[in-house]
């Protein structure tokens, strides 16, 4: 039997830069193959080659049995590929009905709607994956996995040979993370390839037959899983070996920096305690909705608590927003730089000093060019921001540099708590690891250091003390030391604690 | 039945709707002069040209964007239209005014639907930019003055009544106008369009997410050059309306209705970020909006209180909406 898909040699470059360099990928007839590749690896590229949207330079595709030199959306979907993009691609404003339904009335040239004939197409789309939905909720009320459900039951509609998928577990919960799974392995009974697209190891490496992994246009292997482990992984996807260390934080017997006492904000929170010391870095997990990012933005002033007290240096203070806080001594980092954390039409020096402009001024009030130009050349140097000049804006940089500039805005600002959300979503490996070393070194020169994620190796390798939130409270304090990734995966889920969250 | 209630409770049209009952009981219970017959029939008639540019607005809100530039649009197609007729002096029937009028109306929207589907410059802008151009065109290169005698058919049109209705205590009278039944015919056209037609439910799809209807396969910029037409034609038919009405053609009337035509429409729970709203709501936004200027000299308030309350109702309104949506945005970055 032939392979489902075949791409062969195929190279693709837009105005002189190889995006595509000889690229080849084979997906069997109901196999779950995984394309993993850092950020600017060329993996989304070779997805739109795929899916017929850009024509490849060189080479061929094969997809079932037939070759494509050029392949266009259209004849792509025939050939029963089809893509569902991390968005979804859906219509929040209309019901499940008409999500998935309108297609094919397009698809036939329909001029007049026909609501029963939808709803019977609507009907069977859904029955196809035993999806239970109301038709008739409006999509933009349903939550991202339903979404992702109603996107998978419209590409099955078309006779669907190969769905490919983008990113599809970021933004799932464990739970439905694995109802995903038994529909993908459902498909695979039916025949149905899946190709999953992902920069992370973890994501599907459990259901994954295959993966191909590329770096910089090329194909730098193809592997089953058993032939993978973290390290090797990380080597194809960066070409550079990292190893796993834990992070052990100088024993400081100092008062503590920072201290929350049965703090609770309502609704997000509850008895939450936990001191934090000069040189510590304190790890905070728990799954999204466990109240992990609202305690963060109340330590930092940004949500109001309605219980409890937090200590800096032993005395009880009230921060009374994001400025008290700032002068209390603490910095956060966002979870959303792009929308949280920078101006991005500005330029990277002005992002780095803007908490510390201030400082910055003449006799006379106004801003002090020549001061600025060597602080912002100081931060960049200092956290080898990849940048010819530190004039260019903030949004020709990659995402692991973003998240840099983020980090030279708070520590300008001489914190001696930083708070970071999420400090390495949506940075690649590379850029993670060198964001992990400065941490590092920031404690070590006696900052204290809190980092909420739901990364665990990022928890485990870089945390003196890891707390688990589970429900809005802390469920659990661990040496990182004496834990394991599926420890901490367990306290995460809980059931019982679910299910009460379900019902909140 | 629970069903229905749930639904009720979560529709905006439902709350103007009891914020209309609200308003004419005590109105009512003020002067005893809301319902009656002559009341009633001056608000039906009242609400016949709003009405009909609200439905055009209405669907360039639903697409997503927004539309300025209808009553210079309408302005010009009608005047140049009335003027042209008037000099031929023009004494046959009504079929051929209608004609021209719609025909202009569907050019000019035509320029706007080009403008705003090929370049990437928010409709606002561009719509301010045309509505400037159009009425430019009028009061310039056609000189626009106030033609106060309009062709026979047309004030025939303006002054036919389907029913002539009488408040028995006063002896007042009140006509309702054959243009009502222009403005029930527009409103089943359109309802019908939006709701059983791909064209419609294109303008909802684009209004919800104009790049994920592109992959769906519909053709975005087809679709948003016939919405302006259409808008252009139905907006040039209120104007004809409100010109026969008045039995005289002046120019610069209509200029500023926007706003209450807009206000109107958002108010009866059309969202001004696209994708969402009904002609229900499109109706009941008019009403109430022409209760408030037509009933409360009924109970005695000063006209500039009128204006005033407008002026909160369409805070209000649009307020409310927007509070609805940054709480669900809330909601979703505290479960999400």
């Amino acid at each position: 039997m032939t392979d489902l898909l075949a791409v062969r040699n195929v190279s693709k470059s837009f105005a002189g830069v190889h995006a595509l360099d000889d690229v080849s990928l084979t997906i069997g007839r109901g196999e779950i193959h995984c394309l993993a590749g850092e950020n600017g690896s060329g993996k989304s590229t070779l997805i739109k080659v795929i899916s017929g949207v850009h024509a490849p330079d060189g080479g061929t595709i094969e997809i079932d049995g037939t070759s494509h030199k050029r392949l266009t959306p259209m004849a792509a979907i025939n050939a029963g590929v089809q893509v569902i993009y991390q968005d979804f691609s859906v219509f929040p404003n209309l019901s499940v009905l008409e999500n998935l339904a309108l297609t094919s009335e397009l698809a036939a040239h329909r001029k007049l709607i026909n609501w029963r004939r939808m709803r019977r197409i609507a009907e069977e789309a859904v029955a196809k994956i035993d999806f239970d939905i109301d038709l008739d909720e409006k999509v933009g009320r349903l939550s991202i996995a339903e979404k992702q459900l109603v996107a998978i039951s419209r590409a099955l509609m078309s006779d669907a040979k190969l769905i490919i998928m983008d990113e599809p577990t970021t933004a799932l919960t464990t739970r439905e993370v694995d109802a995903l799974f038994r529909i993908i392995l459902d498909l695979k009974e039916r025949g149905i390839s899946t190709l999953f697209v992902s920069h992370k190891l973890e994501e599907v490496f459990e259901i994954s037959e295959k993966f191909t992994i590329i770096r910089n246009g090329r194909s730098v292997a193809t592997k089953r899983p058993d032939e993978l482990d973290r390290a090797s992984f990380s080597f194809y996807m960066t070409g550079r070996e990292f190893e796993p260390a834990h992070f052990n934080a100088p024993a400081d017997s100092g008062p503590a920096v920072l201290e929350a006492r049965n703090l609770g904000a309502d609704g997000a929170f509850a008895d939450v305690n936990f001191s934090l010391r000069r040189g510590e870095i304190l790890g905070i997990t728990g799954r999204l909705g466990s109240g992990r990012t609202e305690l963060a933005l109340s330590l930092f002033g940004a949500l109001k608590v309605n219980h409890g007290e937090i200590l800096i240096k032993e005395k009880p203070v009230v921060l009374r927003g994001i400025r008290s806080a700032i002068k209390h001594g603490i910095g956060y980092v966002p979870e959303d730089r792009l929308t949280e954390g920078l101006f991005l039409e500005r330029s990277i020096g002005a992002n780095a000093i803007i908490s510390e402009i201030d400082n910055m001024l003449t006799p006379l009030g106004l801003l002090d060019r020549e001061k600025t130009r060597t602080e912002a050349q100081r931060w960049v140097d200092e956290l080898k921001i990849a940048t010819p000049d530190p004039e260019n804006a903030v949004n020709t940089l990659s995402g692991g540099n973003q998240q840099r500039v983020v980090l030279a805005k708070w520590l300008a600002t001489e914190p001696e708590v930083l708070i970071l959300n999420g400090p390495t979503v949506g940075v690649d490996i590379g850029s993670k690891s060198d964001i992990h070393t400065i941490l590092q070194d920031l404690a070590r020169e006696g900052m204290a250091v809190i980092i909420i994620s739901d990364d665990l190796s990022e928890v485990i390798e870089n945390c003196s003390r890891v707390l688990v939130m589970n429900d809005g409270r802390i469920v659990a304090e661990l040496d990182p030391e004496e834990t394991s990734e599926a420890e901490l995966a367990a306290l995460m889920a809980h059931d019982e604690s679910e299910e009460a969250g379900v019902q909140r | 039945m629970k069903a229905i209630v749930h639904k009720l409770t979560r529709s905006n049209e439902f709350y103007v709707f009891l914020v209309i009952v609200a308003l004419s009981v005590v109105i009512q219970a003020r002067s005893g002069q809301f319902f009656t017959a002559n009341n009633l029939v001056d608000i039906a008639n009242a609400m016949v040209v709003p009405g009909l540019f609200g439905i055009g607005a209405f669907m360039v809100l639903v697409s997503g964007g927004i539309d300025v530039s209808f009553p210079a649009l309408s302005s010009l197609a009608v005047y140049a239209t009335t003027r042209v007729l008037v000099d031929a002096g023009y004494e046959g029937a009504l079929w051929l005014p209608f004609l021209l009028a719609i025909l202009l109306g569907g050019i000019l929207g035509a320029f706007n639907g080009l403008l705003t589907s090929r370049i990437a410059i928010p409709a606002l802008i561009i719509t301010l930019g045309t509505a400037s151009v159009f009425s430019g065109i009028m009061q310039g290169a056609l000189n626009s003055v106030q033609i106060p005698n309009i062709p026979t058919a047309m004030k025939e049109f303006g002054t036919g009544a389907l029913f002539i209705a009488t408040n028995p205590d006063s002896g007042l009278t009140s006509t309702m106008p054959v243009s009502f039944l222009l403005l029930v015919g527009v409103l089943a056209v359109v309802f019908f369009l939006m709701k059983f037609t791909t064209f419609g439910r294109a303008i909802y799809a684009i209004g919800g997410d104009e790049s994920a209807a592109e992959r769906a396969g519909f053709k975005v910029k087809r679709v948003k050059f016939w919405l302006y037409v259409l808008v252009g034609v139905i907006a040039a038919i209120a104007a004809l309306v409100r010109t026969s009405m008045m039995g005289q053609m002046h120019p610069t009337n209509l200029l500023g209705i926007e706003l209450l035509v807009i206000a109107a429409v958002v108010l009866g729970g059309t969202a001004i970020t696209g994708g969402t709203g009904s002609l229900t709501g499109v109706v009941l936004g008019t009403l109430l909006i022409v209760i408030v200027q037509n009933s409360m000299i009924l109970v005695g308030i000063p006209t500039f209180w009128q204006r005033f309350s407008l002026g909160v109702l369409i805070i209000v309104g649009t307020g409310i909406s927007a509070i609805q949506l940054s709480r669900s945005r809330k909601r979703s970055i505290v479960t999400v």
